[in-house]
């Protein structure tokens, strides 16, 4: 299953920083962060559930932007 | 601006006018050293903040925490050396928010003016509810309502005419604003403006499915195919900061180290001072935002003009197309067949002509079309039976009981019945009846009128090679070709031997060349996705298309392949610009730092500058025609 989330981050260091992180967090099978289009799409591993893995996901984000926040 | 960039500017205007304020003010010693802290943490204490999580975090080296320890080690030595200058640090950290709040204008800015250009979401659908319009939301509507379109309106789903007739301008879609007149039967795309007229529609896909969410789709998910030009900046933060941290250490410790085992004077202060002037300098953000910066605004401006190109690696691989190959039929020509002749052996051609078009009466091969266009009368289906549709040859069938064949010379060979052999220009479509031979159809397909132009243009630009694949009969090839003045030619290829032919030129060109596949999108998927490039072309409202290609050619005119191409290398030019002009700006000022002659103060500027002249280049991308 695949969502799209809009992200707010300010620098495109960041979201490429983001997405390498994001990319590791358990139940997370694919990801990109669009600095231009301050999307995030996030593709989930079978099973998961979006708003729980997505919590951890905003969580890793945080720890490289700590203002940065999505939307889910 | 937005609130977090009302707020930057408010402390930059506060910070401006506090500096200034004491540098009038005749305040001395302690009191002098803290009113400038608390000026300095005005203007500094985000990124002091960040840099302290950052490193918290397991973050060490980010910009934040460059910025950090160059100011306050500016700081610091204002203090041990009682020079009193205090303004150096908040100099420094003014400009860098300055070059922040540019940056987060000029990126929010270009990032609207994108979604202008790609302006196709519908706010509503217009749904008629007892006897009442209501505006609804377009993603409540389900398959099958009955919507209504003003003149003016936006189509908000894919859907087909019910009721009324108008003109809809594309350009949205196609960048091209030549109106389409459509009236009841015909199916619409979303995304198109209806013109004229009140428009029914029954629609024919969900919000999610219809054209104009899925090729916003495409265009948002475009960051997710990155270029190598991407990749290599962003491997190239990943190792260039830690680089530059280490670097200034050294040049904080070694030269005095050496300077003392010499015997000479260590000059600490003044190593340090350069160490941290080198932190400044080094910030990486011109460079990465910068160059996916480019990209968005070259796909974005692209997209505008009807040219989707899924993802910077494409627009970069469109840059160094060196090979175009071009399927024939609907794309370099009409793709519409008219009748120029009807040989008969033995029938009136008029029946020969219904034989034909009613086997052909399930087939969207666009021959088959062309017949029952020209047949011209409405079809009975029940009349034909057995229908088998051979790809490359033809079909069979049986109609009114008899056992009828069409196709081309192959399919006649196929089933060993002998033909008249074809001298003529055109393509033949050949019949038997109960197999026995009854004659044959002469079909032409027409050039498009601007593909002769759409050539040259390509040649103009510098393409080694373009050929042209068909499974048309030599013939037929061979007068396009002339008229195009494409030299290279493939005929009689069926979809598989298309791929084998593109598989051959992939081998045969150079390296670091890229092939491009020019097809319309029906039945060369394989084709598509081989090539180094898939253009599928006059993809509007073609689901197959879009899927299929790397790059997708709303309009169906072939002079769009040319300036897609065009397009690509004004990006990419400005790409290398960015990356020449960024590194060389900036690797020449850490040298110059190094020997000591810049200070502090041009380090920021020069931080600050090369990334508003690579961001404003950057836009630039938007507007190449």
């Amino acid at each position: 299953m695949k969502k799209t989330y809009s992200i707010e981050v300010d620098c495109a260091n960041c979201a490429n920083l983001m997405e390498e992180a994001a990319r590791k967090v358990a139940g997370v099978a694919a990801v990109t962060v669009s600095f231009m289009t301050q999307k995030m799409t996030v593709e989930f591993c079978p099973g998961q559930e979006p708003k729980r893995v997505m919590q951890a996901v905003l969580k890793v984000c945080r720890k490289i932007e700590p203002d940065c926040d999505i939307d889910f | 601006m937005n609130r977090k960039q009302r707020k930057r500017l408010t402390r930059i205007l506060l910070t401006a006018g506090a500096a200034i304020l004491l540098a009038v003010l005749p305040v001395t010693g302690l009191l002098r050293l803290a009113a400038y802290l608390a000026v300095y943490l005005l203007i500094g204490y985000d990124v002091l903040r960040k840099a302290l999580l950052g490193i918290r975090n397991g973050r060490v080296f980010d910009e934040n925490f460059l910025m950090a320890v160059a100011t306050l080690g500016a700081f610091v030595l204002a203090v041990l050396t009682k020079s009193g200058d205090y303004n150096e640090a908040i100099a420094v950290m003014l400009f860098y928010q300055i070059g922040e709040l540019f940056q987060s204008i000029a990126v929010g800015k270009s990032r609207k003016n994108i979604a202008a250009l790609m302006d196709l979401r519908p706010d509503h659908a217009n749904i008629e509810k007892m006897g009442q319009l209501c505006r609804v939301d377009p993603e409540e509507v389900a398959v099958g309502s009955i919507i209504v379109v003003q003149p003016g309106e936006k189509l908000p789903l894919d859907g087909v005419v019910v009721e009324g007739s108008s003109a809809l301008n594309t350009a949205p879609l196609t960048g091209e604003s030549l109106p389409k007149d459509v009236t009841v039967g015909d199916s619409v795309v979303s995304g198109c403006v209806n013109l004229t007229g009140v428009l029914k529609l029954r629609t024919t896909k969900e919000f999610g499915e219809s054209t104009a969410a899925k090729i916003l789709e495409l265009v948002e998910s475009a960051a997710s195919r990155k270029s190598k030009a991407e990749n290599f900046i962003s491997r190239f933060a990943r190792v260039y900061t830690p680089a530059v941290c280490a670097a200034a250490l050294a040049l904080a410790v070694l030269p005095p180290v050496a300077a003392l085992m010499l015997g000479n004077a260590p000059m600490w202060l003044t190593w340090l001072y350069r160490a941290l002037t080198f932190l400044v300098i080094s910030c990486p953000c011109a460079l990465v935002i910068s160059i996916p910066l480019t990209f968005f605004a070259g796909i974005g401006g692209a997209g505008s003009r009807g040219i989707l190109i899924k993802g910077s690696a494409y627009l970069e691989a469109l840059a160094q197309t060196k090979y175009l190959v071009f399927d024939k039929t609907g794309t370099l020509t009409q793709g519409s067949f008219t009748v120029e002749q009807i040989r008969s052996v033995s029938m009136p051609e008029e029946k020969l002509l219904e034989y034909a078009a009613l086997a052909e009466c399930a087939s969207s091969h666009p021959i088959s079309r062309s017949l029952q266009r020209a047949w011209g009368k409405p079809f009975d289906r029940s009349r034909v039976t057995k229908i088998r549709e051979t790809g490359g040859h033809g079909v069979t069938a049986v109609v009114d009981g008899d056992q009828v064949a069409v196709g081309n010379e192959k399919q006649m060979a196929a089933l060993g019945i002998p033909v008249f052999s074809d001298t003529k220009k055109g393509t033949a479509v050949h019949v038997a009846v109960n197999g026995n031979y009854a004659g044959q159809i002469l079909l032409r397909d027409l050039p498009k009128p601007r593909a002769a132009a759409a050539v040259k243009a390509l040649q103009a630009q510098g393409i080694q090679k373009i050929v042209m694949l068909t499974g048309d009969s030599p013939a037929a090839a061979q007068t396009v070709a002339q008229e195009l003045g494409i030299s290279h030619v493939h005929s009689r290829l069926l979809p598989a031997d298309k791929v084998e032919r593109v598989e051959a030129l992939l081998a045969e060109k150079e390296n670091g060349t890229k092939l491009a596949f020019v097809g319309d999108g029906i039945n060369d998927a394989p084709v598509l996705s081989r090539a180094d490039i898939g253009i599928a072309m006059g993809a509007l409202g073609s689901d197959a298309a879009i899927e299929a290609a790397d790059v997708v050619l709303m309009d169906d005119d072939p002079m769009q392949v040319s300036r897609a191409i065009g397009i690509a290398r004004g990006c990419m030019k400005i790409v290398y610009q960015n990356t020449v002009f960024s590194l060389g700006v900036k690797f020449l000022f850490l040298a110059l730092c190094a020997v000591g002659i810049t200070n502090m103060w041009f380090a920021i500027f020069a931080d600050v500058g090369v990334m508003v002249i690579a961001v404003v280049n950057a836009i630039r991308a938007l507007k190449i025609k």
